[in-house]
């Protein structure tokens, strides 16, 4: 059958969500080059998030944080066949419209650089790639879907290898949907004014009894057992940043939190896959950050 | 006893496709049957049918590997109902060595045939057997390019094969399991004689 383009429709809210379905029990790894990519790629990631620095590394570096170099972007997308993302600061659709235009599979509007509009985020439904956000909790999740994000992932506090706020933040959304689904509508209602959410997400949060979106888990994840904590939390799948190229050992800790995300409720399978993995990247107290180091409050 | 269908349970939209086949039990009046997400390679024997679902076929094809569930597959006996990755999996020939193909139907297929994420697409087409039209959802999806004698296609686009049949297995470029339409899943079901 010959395909009339106009017959044909692109960037509908179904393609968008079910890009993000198809990552699903999967792990998506920073990357800063084309070699970090292969690697990645070899060891079974869904996905790579193209990088100029990963977040720790961000942290060190200091002053604005800013989309990658498209030339970084592009490396990486001709070295794999996996999904290629890429990060934008908050607010700033005109680095969104340049990763779209490079072809990147799906845009992070992430709170890791520095935010470009400290009021309002990317209305997200006006571009074809689809978009992931960061969420601390329910109410700023489903703000972000009402703007068209196709996958949320946790906060977290990014580039400290501390997993303590992922799962203050999964705990949290989680959290709220199991008492959403014991309200009536009129509550709903009430509660939906509460945490700024729209009434009708709301309502479908609590009726699915899960974010209408695939949600991974993201910030501070650095084992195999991290990794498999935030799925047994309920995470789809996890992010994982500066845990794996700042390791002693990336190609086998890539593998072992693949492994362990496939198999995260099994602990023989955890315990081998955690044997001899060296060190991991060394970590930050999150509670001895100063307040300018907090990236989780970046964006509401 | 009723049917029972597994959903290959290593990475991709499996709660999708559980719960596709489930409505689809449910409107054959079959309260007997079973839809349940398989992990390991002693299960897949006592299957009926088999869904391999959508994902990354890099890490599914590793993965199946990883759990050693790859003979248990080639040897299976039931159908199997793949979309995307899937289709990539089952292929004879898969245009990137980085997957591992299972070999199960006789067809050469492209990965990502279409591009990348931005051109993933929505369109109503029309598949052999159906009255009406399917309204089908690619998302970097693959397309046969090359099919041996026994495999029958179901659907084509200017881009190649985005359904096919070869025997029991059904192979689908796009994802049935995401819209409600489920005459494909009772199209499958009703060739393994359910």
């Amino acid at each position: 059958m010959t395909m009339n383009l106009e017959d044909l429709r692109f960037g509908t809210e179904l393609i968008k969500r079910g890009f993000a379905s198809m990552q699903k029990g999967g792990v998506i790894m920073d990357v800063v080059n084309a070699e970090q990519a292969r690697i990645a790629e070899e060891a079974g990631a869904v996905a790579v998030m193209s990088l100029e620095r990963v977040p720790a590394d961000i942290r060190k570096a200091g002053g604005v944080a800013r989309m990658a170099d498209p030339k970084i972007v592009h490396e990486i997308i001709d070295a794999v066949s996996i999904p290629v993302m890429g990060k934008v600061r908050i607010g700033h659709f005109v680095e969104a419209q340049i990763l779209e235009n490079i072809g990147v599979d799906m845009i992070d509007e992430s709170e890791v650089l520095t935010p470009a509009d400290e009021e309002y985020h990317i209305v997200k439904t006006a571009f074809t790639v689809p978009f992931v956000c960061g969420a601390r909790n329910l109410g700023e999740a489903l703000r972000r879907i009402a703007e068209g994000a196709a996958m949320i992932r946790t906060k977290g506090e990014a580039g400290t290898g501390n997993v303590v706020e992922a799962v203050r933040h999964m705990h949290a959304i989680m959290g709220e949907i199991r008492v959403l689904q014991g309200m009536d509508d009129s509550e709903r209602a009430a509660r939906a004014r509460e945490i700024e959410a729209p009434f009708e997400l709301v309502r479908e949060t609590a009726e699915r009894g899960r974010l209408p979106v695939v949600n991974f888990s993201a910030g501070g994840i650095a084992t195999p057992a991290d990794a498999a904590l935030m799925m047994q939390l309920g995470a789809d799948g996890v992010f994982v940043g500066s845990g794996i190229f700042l390791s002693e050992n990336p190609v086998k800790t890539a593998r072992a939190i693949v492994e362990a995300v496939n198999n995260f409720e099994n602990p023989a399978v955890l315990a081998e896959v955690s044997r001899g993995l060296g060190d991991p990247m060394k970590g930050i107290d999150v509670h001895t950050l100063k307040e300018d180091e907090v990236l989780r409050f970046r964006g509401r | 006893m009723g049917v029972r269908v597994g959903v290959l349970s290593l990475q991709g939209d499996v709660s999708e496709h559980i719960s596709a086949f489930r409505r689809t039990l449910v409107s054959m009046g079959d309260d007997t049957g079973c839809v349940v997400a398989v992990r390991h390679a002693k299960e897949i024997p006592l299957l009926d049918a088999l869904a391999i679902p959508g994902g990354e076929s890099t890490t599914i094809s590793r993965l199946i590997d990883k759990n050693s569930m790859r003979n248990a597959i080639e040897r299976f006996d039931g159908g199997i109902f793949a979309t995307c990755a899937g289709m990539v999996l089952l292929a004879r020939e898969v245009d990137d060595t980085r997957v591992r193909p299972l070999g199960l139907m006789d067809m050469e297929v492209a990965r990502n045939a279409f591009g990348r994420q931005r051109e993933s697409f929505e369109a109503i087409i029309p598949v052999k057997g159906l009255e009406d039209p399917y309204h089908a959802i690619f998302i970097r999806a693959p397309v046969a390019t090359a099919t041996g004698a026994a495999a029958e296609p179901l659907a084509s686009i200017d881009a190649g094969i985005v359904a096919i049949r070869e025997g029991r297995h059904m192979a689908f470029s796009f994802h049935p399991e995401l819209t409600p339409d489920i005459r494909l899943h009772r199209m499958f079901l009703k060739n393994l004689g359910i």
